[in-house]
C-alpha cells in the first residue's frame, strides 16, 4: 500500500506540469492529476473483463479510458475504486470522480447525484431457460405475462415489469444477478428481465440452457433505459465528462467500443 | 433546603406524615430533574445535528418527506408479508423446538441417539447465522428438482427459519425444563404417573409458562429476521423498501420501514416486560 502511495505520489510530481495547461478538468478531480473511477464489486462481463477494470478490457472499462483519455489523463492516471450501488448514492463526499457500473438515468435519480450523459442505451431482455420454451413460452406479450418473473432489485428492470410486461403472478425480487440465476436453476422463477449485454452472458455463460426470448428494443417510445456516468450532485466535473462523451459519441469511438465488446447482441428477436 | 421547606403547608395535609410529604417532595423534584435534563438533551440534538455540514444532504436522502408519503402505503402492503411468514413460522418453531427439547431430555439410555441428536442439531442451527441457512435450504433444496409449486422460496425459506428459530427455542424451553425442581417428578412417580405423563402434565406447563418471557423475546427477534426472506425471492418490506431505494436514489423508504418495524416490536417488548416483572413479582 506504501509503495503504492509513494509511486502514485511520485507519478503525480512527474505528470504536473503536463496537466498543468488549463485543461477542463485541473483541479476539479478527487486528487490533482488523478482520476479516480468507481465500478462495482465484483464488476461483471462483459462490462468489465475478469473483474479487472485497469486491464482497459470490457466496455465499461474501455468507455472510462476512452473519457479519462479525451479529457486529458494519461492511462497510468486513472485509478479505480469499488463501490456498491448504495454507496454511490449516500449521501456525502464521494471517494470517486465518477461512478460507471449500468447505472440507468432516472429522473429520481438525478436529483440525489449528477448524471453525464448517456454512454449507453441499454435494450432490456428476457433471459429464460429451455424446459420454458418447451413449454410455450415466446416472445410475444401475452406468452410472457403468464411467466413467473424474477429481476435485479436494484435494477430498472422492476418498473419496466410492472409497466410493459405485467404478469399474473408478482415477480420475486433479488439482491444480484447470482440469486437471480439461482432462482432460474431451482425452477423457482421462469424468466428474468435484464440488460441485453448482462443477458446475454448469463443465458450464454450462467446458465447450461439459458435462452434470450426476446428483448425490447432501447429506443421504445416513453423511457428508455440510458446508462450515464454518476457523479456527486452538483459535481464541477461533470462539464468535462459530458464535452468528452459528446466528442466520443459524434467521432464515433464510442460506437466502436461498443461494436468490439458489445457486438454480439444482434439476432435477438425483439418484443412487440 | 430550608427547615421551612420542609415544615411547609403541605406538612399539615390530613392522612400524611411529614416524612411522606418529605418524600412526595423529592420525587416531584427527581422528575423535574429528569424532565428538564431530557428536554435539554433533545433541544442540543435538534438545533446541533443541523449544524452539521452534511444535514442538508442527509436530510434529503433520509427524511425527505416527499418520498415518505409516496413510499409508505405500498412499504405497509409489503409489511403483511412479513406478517404472514411470521404468523405461519411461529406455531411451528414452538412445536419443533419442544421435540428438540424432549429430545435433549430423554433420560433413558437406550435413547442416547435422540440426546445426541437435540445436541448437535441445536449446536449447529444455533451456531450457522440465519441468512446462510435461507440461503442453502431456500435455493439448495429446490435445486434438487422439486416440482412446482414444492420449490417455492415462501416454503423453503420458512423451513429454513424454523429449523434456525427452533434450535434457540428448544434451549429455551429445556433450561425451563430443568428449572423444575427434581421432587417433581418424584412427586408425579410417586402417584404412578408413567414418564410421558409426568412431562405431559406435570413438567411441561410449569416449564412453558416459567420461559414464556424469554420466548417472547426470541419471537420479536423473528419478527426481524422474517425480512431475511427476501434474499431468495419474496417481495416483503426491507426488499420493497430497497426497491423504492433503487429506484428514487434515496434512503428514506428505509427509515420508514424501520419505523414500521418500531410499531411492531416495541409494544411486543414493552409487552415481554410486563411479562418478565410480573413473573419476577410472583416468585418472590
Amino acid at each position: 500500500m506504501k509503495l503504492t502511495m509513494t509511486s502514485t505520489v511520485a507519478f503525480m510530481l512527474s505528470t504536473g506540469v503536463a496537466m498543468a495547461g488549463g485543461h477542463c478538468a485541473a483541479g476539479k478531480t478527487l486528487n490533482d492529476d488523478v482520476l479516480t473511477v468507481a465500478t462495482g464489486n465484483p464488476a461483471y462481463y462483459p462490462w468489465v473483463m475478469d473483474d479487472a477494470p485497469e486491464a482497459k478490457a470490457g466496455f465499461e472499462a474501455a468507455v472510462a479510458y476512452a473519457v479519462a483519455n479525451r479529457m486529458g489523463f494519461e492511462d497510468g492516471q486513472v485509478v479505480w475504486v469499488r463501490s456498491s450501488f448504495d454507496q454511490a448514492i449516500q449521501p456525502g463526499a464521494k471517494n470517486f470522480d465518477f461512478n460507471l457500473q449500468q447505472f440507468s438515468i432516472t429522473e429520481e435519480r438525478e436529483e440525489i447525484v449528477d448524471f453525464s450523459l448517456p454512454y449507453y442505451s441499454a435494450a432490456m431482455a428476457v433471459v429464460t431457460r429451455q424446459p420454458v420454451v418447451d413449454r410455450g413460452a415466446e416472445a410475444s406479450l401475452a406468452s410472457l405475462k403468464g411467466l413467473l418473473w424474477g429481476a435485479h432489485a436494484s435494477t430498472t428492470a422492476v418498473p419496466m415489469l410492472a409497466a410493459i410486461v405485467q404478469p399474473d403472478a408478482d415477480p420475486l425480487l433479488y439482491g444480484d444477478n447470482a440469486d437471480v440465476v439461482e432462482a432460474m436453476k431451482a425452477n423457482q422463477i421462469d424468466a428474468a428481465l435484464m440488460d441485453l449485454p448482462t443477458a446475454l452472458f448469463t443465458a450464454g455463460v450462467l446458465l447450461d440452457d439459458g435462452v434470450v426470448l426476446g428483448q425490447f428494443p432501447p429506443d421504445r417510445s416513453d423511457n428508455p433505459d440510458q446508462f450515464g456516468l454518476l457523479m456527486e450532485e452538483g459535481n464541477p466535473l461533470k462539464e468535462c465528462v459530458d464535452a468528452a462523451l459528446a466528442e466520443l459519441t459524434e467521432d464515433g469511438t464510442l460506437a466502436a467500443i461498443e461494436a468490439e465488446w458489445l457486438a454480439e447482441a444482434t439476432g435477438v428477436p425483439v418484443i412487440e | 433546603m430550608t427547615q421551612a421547606d420542609i415544615d411547609g403547608p403541605d406538612a399539615t395535609a390530613p392522612g400524611l406524615t411529614r416524612r411522606q410529604v418529605y418524600e412526595a417532595r423529592i420525587r416531584r423534584r427527581s422528575m423535574i430533574v429528569a424532565a428538564t435534563s431530557t428536554a435539554a438533551v433533545m433541544l442540543a440534538l435538534l438545533l446541533l445535528i443541523p449544524l452539521a455540514p452534511g444535514w442538508e444532504g442527509v436530510k434529503k436522502s433520509f427524511f425527505n418527506a416527499d418520498v415518505f408519503s409516496k413510499t409508505f402505503p405500498g412499504l405497509i402492503e409489503a409489511f403483511l408479508l412479513d406478517v404472514a411468514i411470521f404468523a405461519w413460522s411461529a406455531p411451528l418453531i414452538f412445536l419443533l423446538g419442544l421435540l428438540i427439547a424432549l429430545c435433549r431430555d430423554a433420560r433413558s439410555p437406550a435413547l442416547y441417539p435422540l440426546r445426541l441428536f437435540g445436541i448437535l442439531y441445536t449446536d449447529i442451527f444455533r451456531g450457522v447465522p440465519v441468512i446462510l441457512v435461507i440461503y442453502l435450504i431456500g435455493f439448495g433444496i429446490p435445486g434438487l428438482g422439486l416440482p412446482r409449486p414444492w420449490n417455492s422460496p415462501y416454503i423453503w425459506g420458512t423451513v429454513a427459519l424454523v429449523l434456525t428459530y427452533a434450535a434457540y427455542v428448544a434451549e429455551v424451553l429445556r433450561s425451563g425444563i430443568e428449572s423444575i425442581h427434581h421432587s417433581q417428578r418424584a412427586a408425579a412417580a410417586s402417584l404412578g404417573l408413567g414418564h410421558g405423563d409426568t412431562m405431559r402434565f406435570v413438567i411441561l406447563p410449569q416449564a412453558i409458562r416459567r420461559v414464556v418471557p424469554a420466548n417472547m423475546n426470541l419471537f420479536i427477534a423473528l419478527q426481524k429476521d422474517v425480512a431475511l426472506l427476501s434474499f431468495i425471492g419474496p417481495v416483503e418490506i426491507f426488499r420493497q423498501a430497497g426497491v423504492y431505494k433503487s429506484l428514487l436514489a434515496n434512503f428514506t423508504p428505509y427509515v420508514g420501514a424501520a419505523l414500521i418495524f418500531l410499531a411492531v416490536t416495541v409494544p411486543a417488548t414493552r409487552y415481554a416486560d410486563y411479562l418478565m416483572t410480573k413473573q419476577a413479582r410472583a416468585r418472590s
